[in-house]
């Protein structure tokens, strides 16, 4: 257990003092040998557009307080709200306080908000107003004197797409995005990185125009969560599970990202998108390139990204996308006890709406580990529960010396990976039960995160901010998987598009028969997860 | 749940172990080490209270070694073990034994300890007062790969800090260094902004605190400059000058958590250094097991290595 730590620490793991200018000499005080001093930033700060969002609230404001009181990021280290909001810096001060202790993962530590606190600077404005532009170059001109960030500034564009190229541009045209000497400046971007090939390409050579290629980081924040890195550490730094992992083992993959949410207050966005658009071509087509990939020759950015593309490139469609593709909606039902919506009844959802609450694909893998095996991708809103996971379902034993009667209750060989939540691994197995009859069944085998390692995991925006500061581009998909991504889900949508319309099931279930269907056709199911 | 197990032995405490175990529907799995604390009935209390928080990060059996004082002769010439056991809900995450050996059995604990180590799972020893001159050499300390031993708790820290430094094994780690990290890392930090070469440094601290002379003797072996140790009010350490042709860097905590942080040409800044108490530094301790080079660094100055510092590559 203590090696998979380790393991998992070393994953994407930059040597001590990476992203420390390499100014001068190296510094004397550090050395990779002293393990005990962290992964520290080093001098930077972070400029966050449409800080008033929820993302920003919930997720990114409690993660720089965690970083800080974790004692990761540099002292000076400076974080600039940039919105439409007629704030001082004291009031923006107030509303990243009260969304620390709302939502901050470590426990509220009065002295290690002081020395954030003394960083914060608000810039009111819009993105079409130059003048707020100009302000908040001054306002980071002034930091690099006053708080010593050296010029190292992130910009995360926590806003709605259709800004993107507004703010890009007006960061381009005050000399934000340009580095001074020896400092750097990256865009940190979240998806939907496009919503189709053609729009993605647009977006990156947008973005690219100002922002150099390694230095815009988009984020995926399954990549940042320990179980999702744990897959790397799992295959490459133990024996026994590669070994297995191939056709002449597996007999399929099943990826399930499921929700129990409806769309919420998201309706604006989501339709039109979709849960195929929304989450299988980003989250769920990277887990399956960490699932499948061979093993990449270091842990660097590039040789990742060399493996993750390999099989990106090699994922081959259906040739029949109507027996192998089911797409649906959820109808108003009851769930959980509580009584649900319909999609096309939910409120800013129009009723003749075609998107898609619910995709499951079946994918092949076109290389000589993969050849035969189908990887079957679902996702949902409204489903039975919240659960993320990948299941490696093996083959059935060639040859039973048992008789039918002892093994009925024999399933096959699983090895369950539970990305979220109750993160960790199932490994599912047949087993003799008790008593003078041979009779064998399923039982599994569980390694949790929670009660190996309590109360270590950093959240995944934690881990995703600290790398984009640290300049370590392991964890964040670059421009070509993104575009190579849409490659693969672009004639899906395409079919949709002009076939029949989508199946119905009532929210609360795990989806539409017709799902049930297209894995019964192949002799297989659905695990219920 | 709680067991109490009188005149038993290390069978009948594993039996034990089980049986809780059973009925509480709790699995021994998820376990990841097995810390062995080797304590006073006076100060038992204090040092399971932080192993047990210290457990909330690294789920972990905890083994208590008290040896009892006899108060009369019968009792030192008869031998026995009572055992406590606890789980769940008394014990955290983990699991918690108790041991309490009366006469002979006292010299011989790691007898009983050995089979309630946890199967293949590292072992480590916490002497929270009163270490061995040699941990290594000890025979409970031995069935560790990391020893835990903490100077500042001693009455002459300074003399212990020598007998550590004579005495040091790969595996050896001292609580006085871990109390250094904060400080270290900020240390570090500022000369990652700083890039004029140190000319001397001071450290500024209450008299006898062991953790100064250990940052002091890391700073110079580090850096290759003389320093000095400079009595302060304290508490502990409280400020750290490193001289710059540019000017000082320093780090000063006056009183409080919050130190500041000045780096020449640049306005001072704020940083939080708190005071960590005990059951953080354990957990830090847990956190790697293998052995700890800069502390042996630090102890002995860069260049007496043993071991592993030598083959691990490059300063």
């Amino acid at each position: 257990m203590i090696t998979l730590t380790e393991a998992t620490g070393t994953v994407g793991a930059a040597p001590l003092g990476a992203g420390v200018p390499l100014l001068g000499r190296a510094n004397p005080l550090r050395d990779p040998r002293d393990r005990r001093l962290p992964r520290i930033a080093g001098p930077s700060g972070l400029v966050i557009f449409g800080v008033t969002g929820d993302l920003s609230r919930k997720k990114l404001m409690p993660a720089v307080y965690d970083l800080a009181n974790r004692g990761l990021l540099p002292p000076g280290f400076s974080l600039v709200g940039f919105a439409r909001r007629e704030w001082a810096d004291q009031d923006f001060a107030q509303v990243v306080h009260d969304a620390v202790e709302q939502h901050a993962r470590t426990p509220f530590r009065e002295e290690v908000w002081q020395q954030l606190a003394q960083g914060m600077h608000f810039v009111p404005g819009d993105f079409d107003d130059d003048q707020a532009f100009e302000q908040l170059r001054e306002a980071v001109e002034q930091l690099d004197t006053s708080r010593g960030t050296s010029g190292n500034y992130a910009f995360y564009l926590s806003v709605p797409p259709r800004f993107f190229p507004r703010v890009v541009q007006q960061l381009e045209k005050h000399g934000l995005a340009e580095a001074p000497p020896g400092s750097w400046r990256r865009a940190v971007i979240e998806k939907p990185f496009g919503h189709g090939l053609a729009s993605a390409r647009a977006l990156n050579a947008l973005v690219h125009e100002v922002f150099a290629p390694d230095q815009v980081f988009r984020i995926d924040h399954y990549l940042g969560k320990e179980t999702v890195q744990n897959i790397l550490a799992l295959r490459f730094a133990n024996q026994m599970f590669e070994p297995v992992w191939s056709r002449s083992y597996v007999d399929h993959v099943q990826i399930t990202m499921a929700e129990d949410i409806g769309i919420g207050g998201r309706a604006g966005y989501y339709d039109g998108i979709g849960s195929a658009r929304d989450v299988i071509q980003n989250h769920l087509l990277q887990l399956l390139a960490l699932t499948a990939m061979e093993e990449p020759a270091s842990f660097d950015a590039e040789s990742l990204l060399t493996e993750k593309l390999k099989i990106l490139k090699a994922v081959k469609l259906p040739e029949d996308l109507g027996e192998h593709t089911v797409r649906a909606q959820y109808t108003g039902s009851w769930q959980g006890g509580e009584r649900v919506l319909g999609y096309l009844e939910e409120d800013g959802i129009d009723p003749s709406s075609m998107t898609d609450t619910y995709a499951a694909i079946k994918l092949e893998i076109d290389n000589r580990r993969w050849a035969g095996v189908p990887f079957y991708l679902r996702t949902g809103k409204r489903l039975g529960r919240r659960v993320t996971e990948i299941a490696v379902v093996f083959q059935r034993a060639p040859y039973s010396p048992f008789d039918s009667t002892a093994t009925e209750e024999l399933g096959s060989n699983a090895i369950v990976i539970r990305v979220q939540p109750d993160e960790g691994m199932t490994v599912r197995f047949g087993s003799k039960v008790p008593g003078t009859s041979m009779e064998i069944r399923d039982v599994s085998m569980d390694f949790a995160y929670g009660e190996s390692f309590t109360e270590s995991s950093p959240e995944a925006y934690e881990r995703l901010i600290l790398d984009v500061l640290l300049g370590d581009a392991n964890l964040f998909p670059r421009t070509e998987e993104v575009e190579e991504s849409w490659r693969i889900l672009d004639p899906i949508e395409e079919y949709w598009a002009t076939h029949g319309v989508p199946a119905k099931y009532p929210a609360g279930s795990w989806g539409p028969p017709e799902a049930d269907e297209m894995l019964a056709r192949d002799g297989r199911s659905w695990r219920r997860p | 749940m709680k067991l109490d197990l009188n005149d038993t032995t290390a069978t009948d405490v594993n039996k034990a172990l089980l049986q809780a175990r059973r009925a509480s529907g709790t699995p021994a799995v998820g376990m990841v080490l097995t810390m062995v604390v080797v304590i006073d009935e006076e100060f038992a209390y204090d040092a399971m209270r932080a192993a047990q928080q210290a457990s909330q990060e690294h789920p972990s059996r905890t083994v208590v070694v008290i040896r009892r004082h006899p108060r009369s002769p019968r009792d030192r010439t008869h031998s026995r073990l009572d055992a406590e056991v606890r789980l769940a809900a008394d014990a955290g995450p983990g699991e918690t034994v108790v041991l309490r050996l009366y006469g002979e059995v006292r010299d011989h604990a790691q007898s009983v300890v050995l089979p309630l180590l946890l199967p293949d799972a590292p072992v480590v020893v916490w002497w929270p007062v009163d270490a061995p001159d040699k941990p290594a050499e000890d025979p409970l300390g031995a069935l560790a790969q990391r020893r835990i031993t903490d100077m500042d708790a001693c009455p002459d820290p300074l003399g212990e800090l020598e007998k550590r430094a004579a005495a040091y094994a790969p595996g050896d780690t001292d609580l006085a260094w871990t109390r250094l990290t904060l400080w270290r890392s900020a240390l570090a930090a500022a000369l990652d902004q700083e890039h004029a070469p140190v000319r001397s440094v001071a450290v500024e601290a209450e008299p006898g605190n062991p953790s100064a002379e250990l940052l002091l003797r890391w700073l110079r072996a580090r850096l290759e400059v003389s320093g000095e140790v400079r009595p302060s009010a304290g508490p502990a350490i409280t400020a750290v000058r490193l001289e710059t042709d540019r000017g000082d860097v320093s780090v000063v905590r006056e009183d409080g958590p919050l130190a500041t942080l000045t780096l020449p040409g640049q306005p001072p800044r704020s940083l939080a250094l708190k005071i960590r108490p005990t059951s953080e530094l354990i957990a830090e301790e847990l956190r790697r097991l293998d052995a700890d080079d800069m502390y042996e660094i630090a102890l002995r100055g860069a260049g007496a290595t043993s071991g592993s510092a030598a083959d691990a590559g490059a300063v």
